[in-house]
């Protein structure tokens, strides 16, 4: 569920925290700046695991912060494919279901991947499974707050960097195409259902 | 800001458990520093996620029980992420290990798969919603192993 990856990034530390020691002020540096923050390709960034190499600080004209260039490692969450998760349905949708781990909510179990057959009840908007056996069907309704177990099958990283004001127009018609605003969702197929205790 | 390596290593749930315990520990320590829009978020996101582990079975693991669980599964010829995901589930069943193990029924004969969910519930410890229900699921455990 968890990698670890591997970056290297400059940070900046003003000159009012020169007193503190140095791998204390570029930590928190660090996880201020990716902690819940989703890296395009890479995951959801969760915290520091530490810094492996810290390069000679600087400090530039005009600019009284030094600069300090950083090789560090950090914990992401970003599942490998096939991988088994267990989440919480957050709610139904003719979408799908939406299913939520707590620190990440983006997962849709699209319809084709729910046990078939399976039918999305208006009335109440939650989708079914319609179990057959020989004394007949059993409905099987998928509620909020259940917990299930899922496959990762697919994940799509949607790039949400701003545009220039130049590129507003060309940019503006691709953004569309992707519904999901989310910078990381996973695309998931139902498994199974925890059994219930 | 540049990616060296987008995957250097897995990490397994219990390992990502402690750091986060310790770097609270570490914050309550040092006093209410900075509770500043940038602290908030890695508050926000260490509470969640710790939330989410607390739930499952590696809350209660230790580094030798993890040694232990990965010397016995050196027998059973797994691939790294399988014993990952065994690692971090605790399966219980037959059907968890067919989902987890990619083509199990001919990589496994059904007397291993035994082997296999003996040498995990024996070695792994129990997560905390599964000892509330212990004396209750049993019955249904013992009712499921028959079959096979």
């Amino acid at each position: 569920m968890f990698v670890l990856v591997e970056m290297v990034d400059t940070v900046r530390i003003p000159p009012w925290q020169f007193e503190r020691k140095l791998n204390d002020s570029v930590a928190e540096e660090l996880n201020k700046k990716l902690a819940n923050k989703v890296v395009y390709n890479v995951g959801l960034c969760i915290c520091l695991f530490d810094i492996t190499k810290l390069e000679d600080a600087y400090v530039f004209p005009g600019d009284g912060a030094s600069h300090t260039k950083v090789h560090f490692r950090y914990v992401v969450f970003h599942p490998f494919l096939d991988e088994i998760l267990i989440g919480k349905i957050k709610g139904c949708s003719p979408e799908g279901v939406h299913v939520s781990l707590g620190f990440f909510d983006d997962i849709l179990i699209p319809p084709e991947s729910l046990q078939q057959p399976a039918k999305f009840d208006e009335a109440e908007q939650v989708w079914v499974w319609e179990y057959e056996t020989e004394e007949g069907a059993h409905d099987l309704y998928m509620d909020t707050g259940e917990e299930i177990r899922f496959r990762v099958v697919d994940e799509s990283f949607v790039d949400t960097s701003p545009t220039g004001p130049n590129s507003a127009e060309a940019a503006s018609s691709s953004e569309e195409l992707p519904k999901k605003e989310a910078p990381y969702t996973l695309v998931a197929p139902w498994i199974e259902r925890r059994p219930r205790t | 800001m540049e990616v060296k390596d987008a995957n250097a290593a897995l990490l397994s749930n219990y390992e990502v458990y402690q750091l986060l315990t310790d770097l609270k520990e570490q914050r309550k320590e040092s006093g209410k520093n900075k509770h500043s829009a940038g602290q908030q978020n890695l508050n926000a996101i260490t509470y969640e996620t710790l939330k989410y582990i607390s739930k499952t079975p590696c809350r209660n693991q230790s580094p030798a029980i993890v040694q232990e669980f990965l010397t016995a599964m050196k027998s059973h010829k797994l691939t790294k992420a399988e014993k990952l995901q065994l690692l971090n589930h605790r399966p219980m069943t037959a059907v968890e290990i067919q989902l987890m193990v990619e083509e199990s029924e001919e990589r496994l004969t059904e007397e291993q798969i035994e082997a296999l969910l003996h040498t995990v519930t024996s070695i792994l410890p129990a997560g905390p919603e599964d000892e509330q229900s212990k004396s209750t699921s049993n019955d249904v455990a013992m009712e499921e192993e028959d079959p096979a």
